[in-house]
């Protein structure tokens, strides 16, 4: 063992002298590596970064703990022209699904106002996220307030014209702020902000993202946006106290659903209980394939990477064939050889690795200016670290195999 | 006692479909501390046999028995700790590592026996006092003469302490007087003790043997008992 670490020594003296050798060689030849730990350092963080941004999205804009009673699944295989047969969930099933649930601590309805344009002077926002619920709905999420506050339980019951806008919402409207208490138009119905939410800073486009959503009393919804009678009904949000408690929350929600729907025991529920889970698994999923996607193309370059140090190495093996000729001649064993060539391999691309996650760091600094999430961490470096030294180990075995298995007579006899 | 026997070694390369027979028939022994130089004209297979003797080329045919080991059973590690341990090697071109100063140089076969550090160094400053070069420790083969360049290989092939020491015309790149030198090295180690095996093309050089072999054409053409060998003096520097 001691024997073994002495050789490692004097093998990586070497490696270290002959790259000193031909440092410009050197260099040109770990550029592949440097671009390529590089990209897969930077590419594996930006997707953890897109992978929890999502996350922290669908958490803060759902709520984990939260249950969405729907006449739609989210998820399903029943075809949607069956589900579209069930009964549309109304404001009186509501009412008495929140007199006889016990176990939510809170329960709100929920409904989205469609093809909604919101104006404020020349700022406008077209095709607005408006949602109409109630009081009780901020219970049900971690909303937090830039100012202002959540709809009243009195601007509820009277269908009062007030409005809660998301971040974005509130700053593409109030470029200057001090949207508190202004009106703006909703399909020129004139409605007067009462807060403004915190920004979320998340970086989702998509139909999730909470700094781009807007909340008025579910009341003022039916009145000017569609006829109480008509539409799809209603979403019911309830909210379990905890996570644990998720599963009894359910049941009892199942329970009170098909009470209040009349329902008689060989009859299945026209009903779904959503869950986030279920967003979340899709999103897992689609991460997934981005994650899988991303990995391979840096795996390719990192691979063109690889190939240049094997060609690299070849060369250096050949050049150096007298060399390896005199050492065997005085007495290394294959193994030696073998180990100079690995160290010199790796010594190279752990070289080309540090630079190259040097540069990763410096380009999620960049990039991070650009709102787009980079988380990086300590494994990170252990990520670079191994991959450069496992390219370099794998991409020098082939040659440093060559010059170790070479005859000495021929070597020696190498011009 | 004789360190080296070898029973009809033949040496076949083959070159295309035509076979060089570099060596056909050769049978001899070495004594301990004999002093034996090979001649022969060019490509009568003095290299091959030397080679051979060294553990870096195994023949075709015949049976080597070195210190009383078949040679022909070793694995490759085994040769290697024997090129390393139980031969000092001396090339015609020196070759020694480029990049390496005269100390690294030495130290090259100490390092391949496993020798801690403290001791390695020791070890080839030493040699390369024995050999006059202790003002030239750090300096690279580049700096150094074709005459101090041999010494340094003489150093490095004395440095392990071998049971015997071959040298490929070790003269052929020096003039006279660099090559007397060199020559006065080889009888300090052979009045030490060690076993010196040469192959030279200067009948003077062989000369300063005990025993000359002639080879012809991968035969033994001749096997004689020199009876006033010269002997080498240093001189004065
Ligand atoms: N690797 C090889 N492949 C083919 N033929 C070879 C090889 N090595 C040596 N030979 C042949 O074997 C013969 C003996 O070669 P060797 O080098 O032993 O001669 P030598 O006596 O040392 O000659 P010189 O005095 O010129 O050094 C020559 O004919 C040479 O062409
Ligand atoms: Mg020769």
């Amino acid at each position: 063992m001691t024997n073994f670490l002495f050789e490692l020594k004097e093998g990586l003296i070497i490696a270290f002298n002959a790259i000193r050798a031909n440092k410009i060689r050197s260099v040109l030849t770990t550029l592949g590596i440097v671009i390529g730990v590089a990209s897969v350092v930077l590419m594996s963080n930006a997707i953890k970064g897109i992978d929890k941004s999502f996350q922290d999205g669908i958490s803060s804009f759902m709520g984990t703990d939260n249950l969405f009673i729907d006449r739609w699944a989210w998820f399903s295989n029943v075809p949607w022209w069956e589900l579209n047969k069930r009964p549309p969930i109304e404001m009186e099933d509501f009412e008495k699904f929140k007199e006889l649930a016990e176990l939510p601590i809170a329960v709100a309805p929920l409904n989205d106002a469609g093809n909604v344009t919101i104006i404020k002077g020349n700022n406008s926002v077209s095709d607005a996220r408006v949602s109409g619920t109630n009081q009780d709905y901020i219970y049900t999420t971690n909303l937090e307030f830039d100012e202002g506050r959540f709809i009243s339980e009195l601007e509820s019951n009277n269908a009062r014209r007030v409005i809660v806008l998301g971040f974005e919402y509130a700053d593409r409207l109030f470029p200057f702020g001090n949207a508190i208490d202004q009106d703006v138009q909703l399909n020129g119905k004139k409605y007067k902000v009462i807060g403004v939410l915190k920004k979320q800073g998340s970086f989702l486009m998509g139909s999730f993202d909470p700094d781009n959503q807007s909340f008025i009393p579910i009341s003022s919804l039916f009145k000017d946006f569609r006829s109480k009678w008509s539409g799809s009904g209603i979403t019911i949000v309830a909210r379990a106290p905890n996570n644990q408690m998720l599963y009894e929350v359910k049941e009892e929600a199942i329970g009170i659903m098909r009470r209040i729907r009349g329902l008689k025991y060989n009859e299945e529920d026209d009903f779904t209980i959503n869950q986030q889970d279920a967003f979340l698994e899709m999103i897992n999923k689609s991460v997934g394939v981005i994650q899988i996607a991303g990995l391979f193309i840096t795996a390719l370059s990192l691979f063109v990477g690889a190939i240049g140090i094997m060609n690299i190495m070849f060369v250096s093996v050949k050049e150096r064939t007298h060399e390896i000729g005199i050492r065997k001649a005085i007495g290394a064993k294959r193994s030696v050889i073998l180990r100079q060539f690995l160290a010199e391999s790796a010594i190279l691309c752990l070289l080309g690795g540090l630079i190259g996650l040097l540069i990763a760091v410096a380009g999620g600094k960049i990039i991070e200016q650009f709102n787009f999430p980079v988380s990086f961490q300590i494994d990170s470096i252990v990520l670079a670290i191994t991959i450069s030294l496992l390219t370099g180990i794998l991409s020098g075995l082939a040659p440093a195999w060559t010059a170790a298995k070479m005859d000495p007579v021929d070597a020696l006899r190498y011009e | 006692m004789n360190i080296i026997t070898i029973e009809h070694i033949a040496k076949i390369y083959q070159v295309g479909t035509e076979e060089v027979q570099a060596l056909r028939d050769v049978s001899l022994t070495i004594d301990k501390n004999e002093y034996v130089a090979i001649m022969g004209p060019s490509g009568s297979g003095k290299s091959t046999l030397m080679n051979i003797l060294g553990c870096l080329d195994t023949p075709t045919k015949g049976l080597y028995t070195f210190t009383g080991k078949h040679v022909s059973d070793m694995t490759d590690n085994d040769l290697a700790s024997i090129r390393n341990k139980e031969i000092g090697f001396v090339f015609q071109t020196f070759n020694l590592l480029a990049r390496s100063d005269a100390l690294h140089n030495v130290e090259l076969p100490l390092i391949y026996a496993g020798i801690g550090k403290e001791e390695r160094r020791e070890r080839a400053r030493e040699a390369l006092t024995k050999v006059n070069l202790e003002d030239r420790m750090d300096h690279r083969p580049n700096e150094l003469s074709g005459g101090q360049r041999q010494r340094v290989a003489v150093a490095r092939a004395l440095v392990t302490n071998p049971s015997i020491i071959l040298a490929d015309e070790p003269t052929g790149n020096l003039d006279t007087k660099t090559g007397e030198d060199i020559m006065a090295l080889f009888e300090t180690l052979y009045e030490q003790g060690n076993t010196i095996i040469l192959v030279t093309h200067e009948e003077y050089i062989a000369e300063h043997a005990k025993r000359i072999i002639r080879l012809r054409d991968g035969l033994v053409e001749k096997d004689e008992i020199i009876e006033t060998r010269r002997v080498a003096q240093p001189r004065q520097i």
